[in-house]
């Protein structure tokens, strides 16, 4: 039998094979991803997305569907874009000087930077949370009250109702139950930040955005946040952009990965993590990036 | 990155070897065995029988570092397909060297009884079987989808010769009974061999799903079922 070459780290992909032809092996692309089952039942419509810094482009033409009630995750090494899309599907990006915008975004079918609608109307629909929890400093109560409130809810038995749901929704109130009135910041790392996702979806919307939520916590923590996601998209359509590459293998239904401002893939998450179309992604996610 | 490409791709350096060097005593094995069959040598065929252990050795080592491998640094995409075939290749294999050890101890009790003149030509069939083990492991040093899909083709060939063997045998029972004892022997010899191409043929199509991501197991049962 003939034996083994061995070849030099990081020069390969492919099993036994020491030369470049291994690169030919891999099918071409067959999928648009526009067309993949799955997608028929959108939420968000991002089409021809355009994004700058400045004179920097950070985002470059990006089209894609997120599909309703699922879990769409994104990954990419630091500065690919990934956050900034988050952050355009609720116009946080708004609040950056300097920056500008090119293309549509559509969530429920409303285009968000072309609706007559106030912003804080059009953000009611997308909630977000953050890599680092932040939970008002304010009592348990008044945390999730907050946002039904200063959409106008004032009936103090609504408000109670919502409140124990929106702390059930994310495991939280039997551990709160008795200490409402408790400032948030006393909480752990992990349950305050399952009490910012209860503000977040306190207001109802159809959106989460989840950055990085898990960074900045344990391992049992994160596994209640990722438990959390996986049942939240129920109701809601999760999108979360991590780090952790595991993370989205473990929790997302779609993946979509970046690089320098580009989405070089989308698809199915379990086949992203066996099968990937992109050589790019295949580097990634297998650690050979760079 | 969760984990350090280098020290990675050392570990993964080491899986191969460790598959490669089973594949070579497996090979080993088979060729002893069948020469052991053909030329009645009983001293050769116990060697073959005393030496499985080290095949079920090396069997142990290989699932535990692919083991360790998976749970240590969760590979994902090409990573992921080669440690799941090797994973399944690695039982291929011991079952092909378990399969050598019954042709050797078929060897054993023919080569000790009167010799029989062959009802077929056993070692043709077995040079098949034994070019589909070479051919499945070559596919999978130099990962060639090619040369692995002519090895799943040739399994049909040797499953032929296979069911050829047991009219032949049959055959030669009936015309002569006094010799049925070793007739099933010989009979088992090509049931062994016929085994081995089929183990050969899953190292074929995991080298396949190694490549292209696709399980093409099946698919022509599927594809004649539609």
């Amino acid at each position: 039998m003939a034996k083994i070459k061995v070849k030099a780290p990081s020069q390969s992909l492919n099993a036994f094979s020491t030369s470049s032809e291994t690169g030919k092996t891999l099918p071409p692309k067959k999928k648009n991803h526009l067309t993949l089952p799955g997608l028929e039942n959108p939420m968000v419509e991002i089409e021809n997305l355009d994004f700058y810094y400045g004179e920097k482009q950070a985002l470059n033409d990006i089209s894609m569907i997120i599909p309703k009630n699922k879990v769409t995750a994104f990954i990419g090494p630091s500065g690919c874009g990934k956050s900034t899309l988050l952050r355009c599907l609720n116009r946080m990006n708004d609040l950056v000087e300097s920056a500008r915008m090119q293309g549509t975004i559509k969530i429920g079918g409303v285009n968000m930077h072309n609706s007559p609608e106030d912003v804080s109307v059009l953000r009611k629909r997308v909630g977000m949370v953050f890599q680092k929890f932040n939970p008002f400093p304010k009592t348990i109560y008044e945390n999730v009250a907050y946002g039904p409130r200063i959409h106008g809810l004032k009936n103090k038995a609504k408000l109670d109702e919502i409140v124990e749901n929106s702390l059930k929704s994310v495991a939280l109130w039997d551990e709160v139950k008795d200490r409402l009135n408790d400032s948030g910041l006393g909480l752990s790392g992990g349950q305050q930040q399952r009490l910012c996702i209860a503000r977040a979806i306190a207001v109802e919307p159809e959106v989460l955005l989840m950055d990085e939520p898990c960074s900045a916590l344990d391992p049992l923590s994160t596994g209640k946040i990722e438990e959390l996601a996986v049942g939240l998209k129920e109701k809601y359509t999760i999108v979360i952009v991590t780090h952790n590459m595991q993370q989205a293998a473990r929790i997302a239904d779609f993946t979509g990965f970046m690089l320098l401002g580009d989405l070089v893939e989308f698809g199915f998450t379990d086949r992203m993590f066996t099968k990937p179309e992109k050589k790019a992604t295949e580097d990634y996610i297998t650690g050979r990036f760079g | 990155m969760a984990r350090h490409p280098v020290h990675f791709e050392r570990e993964i350096e080491k899986l191969k070897r460790m598959i490669l060097s089973l594949g070579e005593d497996v090979e080993a094995c088979v060729k002893r065995a069948v020469r052991a069959l053909v030329r009645r040598d009983t001293t050769l065929a116990m060697k073959v029988i005393d030496s499985d252990f080290e095949i079920d050795q090396k069997e142990v080592d290989v699932e535990e570092e692919c083991l360790k491998i998976l749970a240590l640094h969760q590979p994902v995409a090409n990573d992921l397909r080669l440690v799941i075939a090797i994973l399944k290749i690695n039982n291929d294999l011991e079952r092909i060297g378990d399969l050598g050890v019954n042709i050797a101890e078929r060897a054993v009790y023919l080569s000790t009884h009167e010799k029989l003149d062959m009802p077929f030509d056993l070692q043709d069939m077995a040079e098949k079987a034994q070019a589909m083990l070479k051919g499945s492991l070559d596919a999978l040093i130099n990962l060639d989808t090619q040369l692995a899909r002519n090895v799943c083709k040739a399994d049909d060939e040797v499953d032929a010769m296979n069911r050829e063997v047991y009219a032949l045998v049959e055959e030669r029972i009936l015309s002569n009974p006094k010799h049925i004892n070793s007739l099933i022997q010989l009979l088992s010899a090509s049931r062994y061999l016929e085994r081995m191409a089929d183990h050969a043929t899953n190292i074929a199509e995991d080298v396949i799903y190694l490549v292209e991501g696709e399980i093409i197991r099946h698919t022509n049962q599927q594809s004649e079922k539609s």
